[in-house]
């Protein structure tokens, strides 16, 4: 019976201590988010004002450099005629269309070659062979093969994102945790309930991951695709305007393709962040 | 069959809660081809209720021997039945305490100790609520919504624990569940058993290499030779029940894990002598 107490009181302190220690956490926490961001945000801080003043002053020849103050100038400029809404339009629908069938399609297979061990046997080398191909390389194929219109830019950026998520879910799926995998058959769990209630929680971590990778990918397919041959797009407006030395334009379009990519992957971090919660605080 | 009223002394006289039969169990190297006797030829019957301790050589084969019980492996020879039915596989008749706790990450307190009964088909609410009741039985009401990363080893050993005891099966198999923890852990949650025993009066196989251990919990203590695992002896622990920790002061309790000590060296010798031949 001394025991019992004992446990009851253990249990009710830890809570109290527990407690204690998620409050000073979360203190902590939030002041080295502060710190970081006053970091990070300084020294971007600083390069954008030496930038802006070493054009102002004459330093550097703006018509190449071009500066903050110009950049903006111009995106308001291309905002109002709507040139820019119509190139980023193009780009969008490419990206969107290529990305979900790469996820589509993707995750589906991911899931399968994880699962059987002899489909990934079959089809693991031409997955690995294709994946370290660089797929701009296969651009003019898809030209001659599907023509100059969206469909070619659709499957460039479809064949960019599609290998990072049938990558990272055969990882996912082959970390199963065989321990856990006993406790199911202890149960007398059958495969699909194995592959629902330990396989698909196990590997939603690597599903991030791969949709994360699979972002970038998607936004290089994009820009290299409209690069190649097109009339409209935000990678054809790069070069369209790079070919004709307007700088400022160039600059805008980086900027807006690279604030794209970081609002995803933030948004898949922050994603990610609510499984910490069960993965520990390390 | 006009005895049902005396239907506990039957089963108790004819039928053995489990029974193992002839059981052997060997292996086979994946590289070499070459087989290994872990189990041979071992018998044994588990009268309702009792709690029987299986001891032995770290490696002679016990864990091999409940693995097979539990249906998580497969005999080369022999019968397992439970309640005079034979199993082949895993059911709902049997469930484990796990060496590792072996929770699953992503689930709460609550929604691992419901785990077992969701695989089996327990519909919601009944399931709900048995959870409920062995998550209050074994101390873990406050824990209900933590993350297993969030608990001790002996509070996840717990929820472990209570995975298996909401199944309410027929006979608890344990395989070494004290021994990753602390030794002051492991005492506490002995006890803890100790005390859920008494309430539920589970028929229980435990396998341990903590010799008082087996002494304290148990009824019956097999001692296993080394590997291939017979049983060398069997040792009736005739300490008064209900039992706590106190029960160590006991002069039987020395006396008791003396001689199943003396059993083990003698199963050490053997061990050596085998290495010699090799």
């Amino acid at each position: 019976m001394k025991y019992k107490d004992l446990t009851i009181a253990t249990t009710v302190n830890q809570l109290k201590v527990r407690k204690h220690i998620k409050g000073s956490f979360i203190k902590r926490k939030w002041k080295q988010t502060s710190i970081s961001t006053f970091l990070g945000g300084g020294v971007l801080f600083v390069f954008l004002l030496s930038w802006e003043l070493l054009s102002l002053s004459g330093a550097v020849n703006p018509q190449f450099t071009s500066s903050p103050s110009r950049i903006i100038k111009k995106g308001i400029e291309l905002i109002a005629s709507g040139e820019l809404q119509t190139h980023a339009l193009a780009s969008s629908q490419i990206f969107i269309i290529g990305y979900l069938l790469a996820v589509i399609v993707g995750v589906p297979i991911g899931i399968l070659l994880g699962w059987y061990k002899r489909l990934n046997q079959a089809f693991g080398p031409i997955i690995a062979s294709l994946y370290t191909t660089p797929r701009l390389a296969l651009m003019p194929l898809f030209i001659i093969w599907l023509g100059l219109g969206s469909t070619s830019k659709i499957a460039l950026v479809f064949l960019s994102a599609v290998f990072p998520i049938i990558i990272n879910l055969v990882m996912g799926m082959r970390s199963i945790d065989g321990n856990l995998v006993k406790v199911a058959k202890s149960y007398n769990a059958n495969q699909w309930q194995i592959f629902r209630t330990i396989a698909m929680p196990m590997s939603v971590p690597f599903l991030i991951t791969a949709l994360q990778l699979a972002t970038g990918r998607a936004l290089l397919g994009v820009v290299g695709a409209e690069i190649f041959g097109s009339q409209a797009g935000l990678g054809y407006m790069i070069m369209y305007a790079g070919a004709t030395f307007q700088t400022d334009k160039v600059f805008v379009g980086v900027v807006i393709i690279a604030t794209i990519g970081i609002a995803m992957d933030r948004f898949l971090f922050y994603l990610s962040k609510r499984f910490d919660e069960w993965r520990g605080n390390n | 069959m006009a005895v049902l009223a005396n239907k506990d002394n039957l089963a108790i006289n004819d039928f053995p809660k489990l029974s193992v039969e002839q059981l052997s169990i060997s292996y086979e190297d994946k590289k070499t081809g070459a087989i290994t006797e872990a189990v041979k030829e071992v018998s044994l019957d588990i009268q309702p209720g009792e709690f029987v301790t299986i001891v032995g050589l770290s490696g002679c084969g016990k864990s091999s021997f409940l693995n097979a019980v539990a249906g998580l492996l497969n005999s080369s020879n022999g019968t397992i039945k439970v309640d005079g039915k034979k199993v082949t596989q895993p059911g709902p008749d049997r469930a484990v305490v796990f060496q590792k706790a072996s929770l699953l990450p992503w689930r709460t307190t609550l929604k691992n100790i419901i785990y077992g009964l969701e695989i089996s088909g327990i519909p919601k609410d009944e399931a709900l609520q048995r959870a409920k009741k062995y998550m209050k039985m074994t101390q873990l009401e406050s824990y209900e919504e933590f993350y297993p990363a969030a608990l001790s080893g002996g509070m996840q050993q717990r929820v472990n624990l209570a995975r298996a005891l909401a199944c309410e099966p027929e006979v608890l198999l344990m395989d070494e569940p004290f021994s990753a923890l602390d030794a002051i852990t492991r005492e506490v949650l002995q006890n803890e058993l100790l005390l859920l025993w008494e309430k539920t009066k589970k028929t229980v196989l435990m396998v341990t290499h903590q010799i008082d251990e087996a002494v304290l919990l148990s009824d019956r203590v097999i001692v296993f030779s080394a590997r291939p695992a017979a049983i060398m002896k069997e040792i009736k622990i005739n300490l008064p029940r209900p039992r706590t920790s106190e029960v160590k002061n006991n002069r039987l309790f020395d006396h008791l894990t003396q001689q199943i000590w003396n059993e083990i060296n003698k199963s050490v010798g053997k061990k050596v002598e085998l290495e010699y031949e090799i």
